[in-house]
């Protein structure tokens, strides 16, 4: 039994209203790479961040040890001393600043207040060749490309002189050769005889670098797999997803009819990097009384395709035909997009969705003001409006004080009651409803559900994006499954499994 | 009873804190023989001295909404447009009509200008319209050539700062006369919103209440004319005024296009996937912010009956302040009209109270910076303590 460097032991860390981890546990071998596997939500960032100290002390229970010593991290620069580094999924680098700047930023080679150019850079040249990086020190991280930028993380954590390297989702936003060039430099760096903990979805990486394997699910560990030989990838998909289907759906008979609405040839580019596809030739239909889902891990690109086809509010360069009752339509802004009955209900209820700190009649009513306006003047019916957003307020079952409330104090299931009520309000035939029941409790969640049926009974087209796929299962009369902006694969809902999906998307 | 008491005491803590100014100013005036805060004259001193801020904070509100944005320049626009009336009507003798319309077209274009900027290009509004503070200062100055134009004729100041009546005889009757309107028209307008909501069963506040309100107010309206007749009468400028004020908070409070400046401010994105253009909002505020600042222009070249090279040095930051006084949001999103003239009263009963006080004018500044000051703080302390809760 080789001897454990790193030990985290029944971790538990809660946040409101959310069991975030539940007594994990996770074991790591000195001179190894770990892989910690899960899907989207089921608490690896959250480990991680207990880990690095972003998550204090106390803030959780539980024990880390590390070297044989009991750790508590106050702060990130308390795991930092200890070797213990991670690099964050959104990179940590200042875009105006230079590679070496970068590289000890926070840790500056200086003497007194004054710091020491020389060292800096001459420093700085030495971990770029370590991690063979060809680059000057001097170049600003804004000119390099982001396969680059990851290497120049690793380096300034070599400065740190790191002895754990933890690694979230390293490659998510790295092409295939990029990608190769850091799990081998992860390699290299194992023979030099670092320890990585590395975070990912893709199973090929996986096997490619991981010696063992931690599979967290709903915020528990499930299962450790130590490497011999190969991987089994079925095995991995098992445990990634077997939980129990219980009946937490509502019920509901489809009446489905002809095609609603229809997306043709869909591309889109990123907007702050236009040679990325976001969104790679999709072809998608929905129709009358359907729910559909789209299913997908995080950065495959569902969100990017639901915004871009709602008004083209996201992305550039987009190609592509839509179709409503067969009639070709340009829905080019999202004022166009309501006109024609579409109505796009975001993921971010607080960022994009709702305006925090207003009342809730004026969020009920602001997507569609002109059906409580009239005149030239455009004059607003205020009674009318009391009237109506009381109607919605019922019908949704939010629960406030009162109309004149503001949105930011309610209860996130109320919130994306509001949110779901403004959309509504604006009286659409098509909805894309984005991860709707994100971040809410169960009572909430099978509420929005019950919501969600009603509107496909009244022949309305609804396309659901989610995380949670038994939520997808449960609810969607067809799912396609989406991975790195293209459709891989189109299920139907009765057909589909878990497992089946979950292979669609690692696999493809 | 007491919670409703206290929640209307609330709602109203600008308004609370005016008539607190007013007293403690009303108090040591009368005290010290400085004559009366609260005379007659001094009411319509009042009324003529600030109703150059009114207008422009009215403008600044609708930009301050979008997102904390402020416009900087039109002080200067100001003394352009001033420039441009002195100009037309007193170098080139125009009818001052035609040169009116042409006075608000153009300053409606130079704030078109920054709008599109601002809006469409979207560099920052402090940028802009600090470029256009200086751009427009030199213009003016170029154009009056650094020399004072004057005398304006006797009908150009008649539009703005004569009186009703025009002879002094008839002055108090006529105030009562329209004082006893302007109580009509508002009890009919509460009263016929009462019955339109009772007929279509919508909830309406309780009979009492609503009495003591329109008690209240039909008190102060009266009293107010009451001391106008007293004097000259009614100026010429409170018609003008209020004529803004009640369109603009038509606008903001009721129309559809007033309710996008909100949801902007509230929240950009969401406003935007909510189908509002929120560049043709923002080109609106700026734009207006222009016309608005083109009247002021005309109303004080007709207060100061000249136009000179340093009109409207300052007003930028007088608006600005009558706005944030009066509880607009610094981030955009809250504030009314209401807000940001009690605002502007506030600042212009400052200035009014200690000159009549005989205090230092440098002391007057140094205590409007600190009310300036005080009345954010207290506004997001109030909004703290309430979100803790």
């Amino acid at each position: 039994m080789a001897q454990y460097m790193l030990e985290m032991k029944n971790i538990t860390k809660v946040f409101p209203g959310v069991k975030a981890l539940d007594e994990v546990t996770l074991k790591v071998k000195e001179g190894e790479i770990h892989a910690i596997v899960g899907e989207n939500g089921a608490g690896k960032s959250t480990l991680m961040n207990v880990l690095s100290g972003v998550y204090p002390y106390e803030t959780y229970t539980g024990d880390i040890e590390f070297n044989g010593g009991e750790c508590r991290f106050h702060r990130i620069k308390d795991s930092e001393a200890k070797g213990i580094v991670i690099i964050h999924q959104e990179l940590a680098l200042v875009p105006l600043l230079s590679i070496g700047e970068n590289l000890f930023l926070g840790n500056e080679r200086a003497k007194g207040i004054t710091i020491n150019w020389d060292e800096t850079f001459g420093k700085a040249d030495e971990y770029l060749k370590l991690v063979g990086l060809k680059e000057s020190s001097r170049t600003l991280i804004k000119d390099i490309s982001v396969g680059k930028q990851q290497l120049v993380e690793i380096a300034k954590a070599l400065a740190k002189s790191v002895k754990v390297l933890i690694l979230d989702e390293p490659t998510a936003s790295l092409n295939e050769k990029d990608s190769k060039n850091l799990l081998d430099l992860l390699l290299q760096l194992k023979k030099q005889g670092m320890t990585s903990i590395i975070i990912s979805h893709k199973l090929n990486e996986i096997s490619y670098v991981a010696d063992s394997i931690t599979i967290i699910r709903d915020g528990s560990t499930v299962c450790e797999i130590e490497k011999k030989g190969e991987f089994n990838e079925d095995v991995i998909i098992k445990a990634m997803v077997g939980r129990e289907l219980t009946n937490r759906f509502p019920q509901r008979i489809p009446n489905i009819g002809e095609i609603m609405f229809e997306v043709k040839h869909w591309f889109v580019h990123h907007p702050l990097n236009p040679e990325r596809l976001v969104c790679d030739d999709i072809n998608l239909d929905v129709k009358r009384g359907e729910i559909v889902g789209i299913s997908g891990l995080m950065g495959a690109g569902r969100t990017e395709l639901a915004m871009s086809i709602f008004g083209k509010s996201y992305g550039v360069g987009i190609q592509g035909e839509t179709f409503i009752l067969g009639k070709k339509v340009n829905l080019k802004s999202p004022q166009i997009a309501i006109e024609h009955k579409v109505a796009y209900v975001t993921e971010d209820r607080k960022g994009n969705g709702l305006i925090l700190p207003q009342s809730v009649r004026d969020n009920t009513t602001l997507a569609k003001l002109s059906r409580i306006s009239t005149g030239k003047t455009q004059r607003i019916d205020k009674d009318l409006e009391v009237q109506l957003s009381q109607e919605y307020i019922d019908s949704m079952g939010t629960k406030c004080s009162g109309q004149e409330q503001p949105v930011e104090n309610l209860s996130g299931g109320n919130q994306q009651k509001v949110l779901i009520g403004k959309w509504l309000f604006a009286e659409p035939d098509i909805l894309f409803l984005d991860e709707p029941t994100r971040g809410i409790d169960v009572g909430a969640k099978y509420e929005i559900y019950k919501l969600m049926n009603g509107m496909a009974d009244e022949g309305k087209a609804l396309i659901m994006i989610s995380s949670e796929l038994p939520e997808l299962l449960g609810m969607c009369d067809r799912i396609y499954v989406m991975n790195e902006g293209k459709f891989v694969g189109e299920i139907d809902g009765k057909e589909a499994t878990q497992e089946k999906i979950m292979s669609m998307m690692l696999k493809s | 009873m007491k919670k409703k008491v206290l929640s209307v005491l609330k709602d109203n803590t600008m308004l609370i804190a005016l008539v607190a100014v007013m007293a403690l100013f009303q108090l040591l005036i009368t005290t010290g023989g400085n004559g009366s805060l609260l005379s007659a004259q001094n009411i319509t001193n009042l009324i003529n001295q600030n109703a150059y801020v009114i207008i422009l904070a009215v403008g600044m509100l609708l930009c301050i909404l979008t997102g904390g944005n402020i416009d900087l320049a039109i002080g200067s626009i100001v003394c352009l447009v001033g420039a441009a009336a002195g100009i037309l009507i007193v170098t080139l003798g125009m009818n001052i009509y035609v040169a009116i319309v042409i006075c608000l077209l153009f300053g409606t274009l130079l704030g078109a200008w920054q709008a599109y900027w601002i809006a469409y290009i979207r560099i920052p509004a402090f940028i802009v319209t600090l470029s256009g503070m200086l751009l427009f200062r030199g213009l003016g100055n170029l154009l009056l050539n650094g020399v004072t134009i004057s005398p304006f004729p006797a009908n150009y100041s008649r539009l703005f700062s004569s009186y009703i009546p025009t002879v002094s005889a008839g002055a108090f009757v006529v105030s009562l006369v329209v004082g006893l309107l302007a109580i009509g028209i508002y009890l009919f307008i509460e009263i016929s919103s009462r019955n339109k909501k009772v007929k279509k069963g919508y909830d309406c506040e309780a009979l009492s209440s609503m009495i003591v309100r329109m008690v209240f107010i039909s008190a102060v309206i009266l009293w107010f004319f009451n001391k106008l007749g007293q004097y000259k009468g009614i100026p010429v400028i409170l018609v003008w005024v209020l004529v803004i004020v009640l369109s603009y908070n038509y606008f903001t409070s009721s129309t559809v296009q007033g309710r996008h400046f909100y949801a902007m401010g509230g929240n950009e994105k969401a406003a935007i996937l909510s189908g509002i253009n929120t560049n043709k909002v923002l080109f609106i505020a700026y734009t207006n912010m222009g016309f608005l600042a083109a009247i002021s222009a005309l109303v004080v070249a007709s207060r100061f009956n000249s136009a000179t090279p340093s009109a409207g040095t300052g007003f930028e930051l007088d608006a600005i302040g009558a706005c944030f006084i009066g509880g607009a949001s610094a981030y955009g999103g809250s504030g009314t009209i209401g807000g940001c003239v009690i605002g502007a009263i506030l600042m212009g009963v400052l200035n009014n109270g200690m000159s009549l006080l005989g205090i230092d004018a440098n002391w007057q500044k140094a205590v409007k910076g600190l009310v300036l000051l005080a009345a954010v703080v207290f506004d997001i302390m109030s909004k703290k303590r309430a979100a803790k809760k």
